[in-house]
């Protein structure tokens, strides 16, 4: 549950950040964080404020390398990560389950070649791939779900094909097969609603795996252009203050926050996939398995 | 299934993904224009057509795309990566020069997933549900949650910066085989594998405890063989063989994970030139290094795999 919460407050922190307007229509009006994610302090704003600031009353996380509210910038970062986490999650997991639906209900030859396309995206580590997208494709917000979407489900493909070889024994499809079904019908009604649960524990993980992945090609200076304001770009912004601190004194609040915020997301959602995964397996064994914690 | 025709059948069948996985290398770096060359007459002005299709022949980038994909594989299977195009030196010697500090770097983070994993998931196995297992099982979570980069940034913030034990950086004037480059590898390696402990923790736990309940250990206990011979002669080896079958996916990571590790601590490795390669759109850097790491996570499956048929037999059967 905790991990639920979390997620919800890290998502609508994120959401109301800033205001968010789309063609000139004001669609969220909030703006909770108090400064501009963009906005450089000392030029108009506060002229006392500079690069590097700790952290104070003023600003709780400090200030960034180029003297921007940092507080503001993690509360406005997650739109990128989290944004993309949910959309690239959303279509993995229609695609694989479609994917692993067919394979595994016609299963013979089609089968053979779709479980080998698999096997050969699985030989590749996804960020390796993710990077060579971004690098011929260069990188967007769009370019960025179709990093982690190309090869992305086939996680979720392979996972479907092994539900669904055991629920097309079952006697419900055989019934729906023998009353003239059609295979469309068949595969869409009754069994991939029966692969669903694995399938959302595995997409809640992937969230997370998602977030790290937006962050780390951030972090590598493959992700949105510098200085906006998502977390793994602002990590990559003051890896150079750890190497060489400016005169001698480091920034540390421009690492722990940011990066803090990552890992507070990622946890949470893994805790909500074992939250959920437990769940499950209580419910299929059909006792609620003593002890709750296992 | 004798187990010489499983490891035929397996290495037979790992042909048609090796073909895909040297399609996918190639197609996806060359579907759209971008390459060295068109960069380098870009910035020439006075290379005209000429020049380029020149340079484009010397470096087979002439032609429709499967002929190039044909003189490539024709290429690399008798060992020949090319050339980086801007500086003219040899890919595969470049590999081969990389490569021990990345295999540095993996089996540290082996080595220390494996040192921390085994004694914890022993200990959750046994006390399962108490104060001990909860907390193994958080710190587990939160193994797999930590992003690598960040948790190295961390870890030099920590270890160089507050406490002063290690240099920010490894020194580049030591020879990796220096004992002393032992010390410089612990931050780095900590990091790599920091997400493979997370992931053999899991796994040990929840086989250790399927383990536990099961007939041959009630009957180990009936004999009156002490409880910590039957945990450790019995219960531990039949749950290290599901470790076995994670290897593959932990190699993934590790693989993975040294990308970003390398650059993080500036180490002098093959995923630190990969990265150099992508800024620079080196494509035949890019490639070889991608074929390498599709090709070495297909081999480490195929071992697994092998491993796992001879630890146990009844996978043959399947």
């Amino acid at each position: 549950m905790l991990g639920v919460v979390v997620v919800l407050l890290m998502s609508l922190a994120a959401i109301f950040a800033r205001p968010i307007v789309i063609g000139g229509i004001p669609v969220q009006p909030f703006g909770i964080a108090p400064h501009d994610p963009t906005t450089i302090l000392y030029l108009g704003a506060d002229p006392s404020a500079g690069v590097y600031d700790p952290p104070s009353t003023d600003y709780p996380m400090g200030t960034d390398n180029s003297g921007r509210d940092l507080f503001s910038r993690v509360l406005y970062g997650g739109r990128y990560s989290i944004s993309i986490g949910f959309i690239v999650i959303a279509i993995n997991a229609t695609i694989g389950a479609v994917y692993g639906a067919v394979s595994g209900y016609y299963g013979g030859w089609v089968d053979e070649i779709m479980m080998r396309i698999v096997d050969t995206i699985f030989a590749f580590p996804f960020l390796i791939l993710a990077l060579i997208i971004i690098a011929v494709l260069g990188s967007s917000y769009w370019n960025l779900v179709l990093a982690f979407t190309l090869f992305g489900w086939a996680g979720y493909g392979r996972l479907v094909r092994g539900e669904v070889l055991s629920i097309k024994e079952n006697e419900y499809v055989l019934a729906a097969k023998a009353l003239g079904a059609r295979d469309r019908s068949v595969i869409f009604k009754h069994i991939i609603p029966n692969a669903m649960p694995p399938l959302l524990v595995l997409a809640t993980l992937g969230i997370g795996t998602t977030v790290i992945g937006v962050a780390a090609l951030g972090f590598l200076g493959l992700g949105l252009g510098p200085g906006t304001a998502e977390w793994g770009t602002m990590l990559d912004a003051t890896r150079e203050t750890l190497i060489q601190g400016p005169e001698g004194q480091i920034p540390w609040w421009a690492t722990v926050f940011p990066g803090g915020a990552i890992f507070l997301f990622v946890m949470a959602m893994n805790l909500i996939g074992d939250g959920v995964n437990d769940a499950l397996d209580a419910q299929e064994t059909g006792i609620g398995k003593q002890g709750g914690g296992a | 299934m004798s187990l010489r025709r499983f490891i035929l059948n397996r290495i037979l069948s790992i042909i048609p993904i090796l073909f895909g996985v040297s399609v996918i290398t190639f197609g996806l770096v060359h579907l759209t224009p971008g390459d060295p060359i068109s960069q380098m007459v870009a910035l020439n002005p006075d290379a005209g057509p000429n020049e380029e299709a020149q340079l484009r022949a010397r470096y087979g980038l002439d032609g429709p795309v499967w002929e190039q994909y044909l003189t490539w594989m024709g290429n690399v299977l008798t060992g020949d990566f090319g050339e980086v195009i801007r500086t003219n030196r040899d890919v595969g010697s470049i590999i081969v020069a990389r490569l021990p500090a990345t295999i540095a770097l993996g089996v540290f983070g082996w080595a220390f997933g494996l040192a921390i994993a085994i004694p914890t998931g022993i200990y959750a196995a046994v006390h399962k549900n108490e104060l001990g297992d909860d907390l193994s099982r958080l710190l587990a979570l939160s193994g797999i949650s930590i992003p690598n980069f960040w948790l190295g940034l961390m870890l030099i913030l920590f270890g160089a910066l507050w406490l002063g034990l290690w240099p920010v950086l490894a020194p580049s004037r030591l020879p990796l085989y220096h004992p002393e480059m032992l010390w410089y590898l612990i931050l780095p390696g900590l990091t790599i594998g920091t997400g493979a402990a997370a992931g053999i923790m899991r796994v040990m736990r929840t086989s250790m405890g399927e383990e536990m309940n099961k007939e041959y250990v009630t009957a180990a206990r009936a004999k009156g063989l002490p409880e910590r011979q039957v945990i450790l002669k019995h219960v531990l080896r039949n749950s290290l063989i599901s470790v076995v079958t994670l290897a593959a996916t932990l190699t993934a990571g590790i693989v993975s994970g040294s990308v970003v590790v390398e650059v993080v601590f500036n180490w002098p490795g093959l995923g630190r030139e990969f990265i150099q390669a992508i800024d620079g759109r080196e494509v035949n850097m890019i490639m070889a290094i991608t074929l390498f790491t599709g090709v070495f996570i297909i081999v480490a499956n195929l071992l697994a795999d092998i491993t796992y048929a001879i630890l146990d037999p009844r996978i043959r059967y399947d």
